[in-house]
């Protein structure tokens, strides 16, 4: 299945921007830490068919971290 | 798949020093974006200034020099001069801008020098630990106002857009926020017209963004972005104060 | 040959730093050299040079870090208070290793002092200025010509070693008019190429011009490696003079405008078979100590003459290093040593009635009481 919503999760610290601003709230955090120390958000495998492509929560990203696709 | 949204490649591939959910990463990634929508990497040069935006030059592909606190107009000015043909855009926080480099920015906006100025104004020193900046608010606590800014012997916040958009010099003067994805986009548009601005050699252009400092004001990033909503848009009012030159 | 032309010091050097290539200026007024930018702003646009004249001294040096940091052929100039605001980003410069030429035509201080002019900016243009562990190669000119010639010099030396030099001359020096002869204007094309330099990346690696290392190992690193340059500079642009040093067993040390009143001086004493020389710093850094290992066997004496409370004068005796003695006699604030003043001092020396070495010649005459 290829992801509709991709973290670059070695450079997320868990500021949590992008789960404020989905609409469908799919975003959560891991609860392994990455090797920044944070704990890196993701879209659950089975989430990404929610996804609606928004891109919101990429645009708040300070991180440059996530990368948003459409089918 | 179809890409909606990718990495600007005008970003270096590093993680930043900023803190979790610092603005200053939003604000370098539309700079980086512009960059690339305009196709100007090869020929922008960046001028990093002192305080938390002084290691932009990390961050960003393009060349780079790092300016002593408050000179980045003064060091754009020179790069400018010697290479008009170059895109050359300086970073400034507002202790930077606002207070040790006053005299720079005014005159370079005087001068109408065809530089880019991206401006972050987050209401506080970051990088020295939180003190007292010119744009902090009335009442705000800071480790230097720790009673909260009191007008009566520490003044009030300067409104750097509505002061440059007295100058005549000014090409382009506008405040954008960056604490919601709709102002985020706002505030796109606007640095894109401030580069834009340059590559037609209309004069100076400086783009104000109103940005969150969650660790120094001492809350979540997220609550930081309702802060600003509700605290520093009613001071610092939204929207492009000046286009085009003169009164 | 070019024709001799009767100018003004600070309008030859200005003449002489566009000959060598200068093309941008970035100024602020200040008194006694205010003729520099008034010449640059009227010429440097007919070389399709930039003059600019800034907000102050603070902004002008920075528009010098950011056009030497573009690759330009950069000049700038003020006077000793002015040179004093510059100190921080002339410290960024060294700091960043980016070439440019300052010129501080000094005048008296401390404070906002006088205009006349002084020699009293010796440590501050030698010793570092700004903060941190740098160098500026300084050069002091005594004649108008010199001066020109030295402005290219420094241009060269500039870019040779990535790092600011001051030209160090004095109010009079600016003020006065000698004939000068220019070389002919350097062609652009013959300028180092500069591939350090932000000119944007295209086809490239980023270039970035800075001078902040946090990490102790790596700013240690940068300094030692700033100080391996510097020893290479000391090396090889020691600049000096020496009048009579085949016979002579009494030396004046001075250096710019003082040199040429010891050089009248001198003329006069060996009428009268006083065998008496001339020391003359041209580059104040690196300091010629090599000139000193050329007499200091056979003087009996030197005679340092400063328009200043005594600050080169340290350097010498560094330099001779208490093999022999080394007095001071100096004038500050415009005063300037008059020819009779400084033959009386070096007769005193000569005669035994020196004050201590440590101690200076009243100004009055004779030794201090």
């Amino acid at each position: 299945m290829e992801k509709r919503v991709r973290f670059n999760e070695d450079h997320c610290k868990s500021c949590e921007l992008c789960i404020g601003v989905c609409p469908k709230k799919i975003i959560r955090l891991r609860t392994e830490l990455n090797r920044l120390g944070y704990h890196p958000a993701f879209v659950p495998d089975e989430d990404q068919e929610k996804c609606i492509s928004c891109a919101l929560c990429a645009r708040m990203c300070p991180d440059a971290v996530i990368e948003v696709f459409r089918p | 798949m179809n890409p909606v949204y990718t990495r600007p490649k005008s970003l270096t591939n590093v993680v930043t020093h900023y803190c979790p959910g610092c603005t200053h990463g939003i604000a370098h990634r539309l700079v980086a974006e512009t960059i690339d929508e305009l196709g100007i990497q090869g020929r922008t040069i960046g001028v990093a200034s002192v305080g938390c935006s002084v290691f932009a030059y990390n961050y960003f592909d393009v060349d780079f020099q790092q300016a002593a606190h408050g000179r980045a107009p003064a060091v754009a000015t020179g790069i400018k001069r010697v290479r008009p043909e170059s895109i050359v855009f300086a970073y400034q926080g507002d202790g930077d801008l606002a207070s040790i480099g006053m005299a720079e920015i005014v005159h370079a906006a005087v001068r109408g020098e065809n530089i880019t100025v991206i401006f972050i104004n987050n209401a506080i020193y970051g990088m020295t630990g939180g003190q007292m900046a010119p744009t902090t608010l009335v009442g705000q606590k800071t480790t230097t106002s720790p009673f909260g800014r009191d007008p009566g012997t520490q003044g009030y916040p300067v409104k750097i857009s509505e002061l440059l958009s007295t100058v005549k010099g000014a090409y382009y003067v506008a405040r954008f926020s960056l604490h919601n994805p709709a102002n985020v986009q706002r505030a796109k548009q606007g640095i894109k017209k401030a580069f834009q601005n340059q590559i037609e050699g209309k004069g100076f252009s400086l783009v104000e963004l109103l940005s969150t400092c969650s660790t120094n004001w001492g809350m979540t990033p997220q609550n930081a972005l309702k802060w600003l909503e509700e605290n520093m848009i009613p001071e610092y009012p939204l929207g492009e104060f000046k286009t085009g030159e003169g009164e | 040959m070019s024709e001799s032309l009767l100018m003004k010091g600070n309008e030859a050097l200005a003449e002489a730093a566009i000959r060598a290539g200068c093309r941008f200026y970035f100024g602020y007024p200040i008194t006694p050299q205010n003729e520099i930018s008034e010449y640059m702003a009227r010429r440097l646009g007919e070389h399709g040079g930039v003059f600019v004249q800034a907000e102050s001294e603070v902004s002008s040096i920075n528009m010098v870090y950011g056009a030497a940091g573009a690759g330009g052929r950069v000049l700038i100039s003020s006077s000793s208070p002015g040179i004093s605001l510059m100190q921080e980003a002339i410290s960024y410069i060294a700091g960043a290793e980016l070439p440019c030429v300052i010129v501080n035509m000094s005048r008296g201080g401390p404070g906002l002092g006088g205009i006349q002019p002084s020699q009293s900016d010796y440590f501050q243009s030698t010793k570092g200025g700004g903060h941190g562990d740098y160098r500026l190669i300084v050069l002091a000119p005594a004649t108008i010509q010199e001066g020109c010639d030295l402005m290219a010099t420094a241009f060269d030396l500039a870019d040779k070693y990535r790092n600011p030099v001051m030209i160090l001359g004095d109010g009079m020096i600016g003020q006065m008019m000698e004939p000068v002869v220019f070389p002919e204007v350097l062609d652009a094309a013959s300028l180092p190429h500069k591939p350090w330099a932000t000119t944007g990346n295209e086809g490239r690696e980023r270039n970035i011009i800075s001078s902040i290392y946090l990490d102790p190992e790596e700013l240690d690193a940068h300094n030692w490696r700033l100080e391996e340059k510097y020893r290479k500079v000391r090396e090889n642009e020691v600049r000096y003079e020496i009048l009579h040093g085949d016979d002579a067993e009494w030396f004046f040390v001075a250096y710019g405008t003082v040199a040429r009143i010891c050089t009248a001086v001198i003329q006069r004493l060996r009428k009268d078979g006083v065998k008496v020389g001339l020391i003359r710093p041209i580059s104040l850094w690196p300091f010629p100590d090599e000139a000193f290992e050329k007499v200091v066997d056979r003087a009996k004496g030197f005679l340092t003459v400063e328009m200043s409370t005594g600050q080169m004068v340290e350097d010498v005796r560094l330099a001779v290093n208490g093999r022999k003695p080394v007095y001071f006699y100096g004038r500050t604030g415009g005063a300037v040593p008059t020819p009779r003043s400084v033959e009386r001092r070096l007769r005193d020396m000569i005669d035994g009635k020196a004050p201590s070495q440590t101690d200076y010649f009243d100004r009055v005459g004779g030794a201090k009481k």
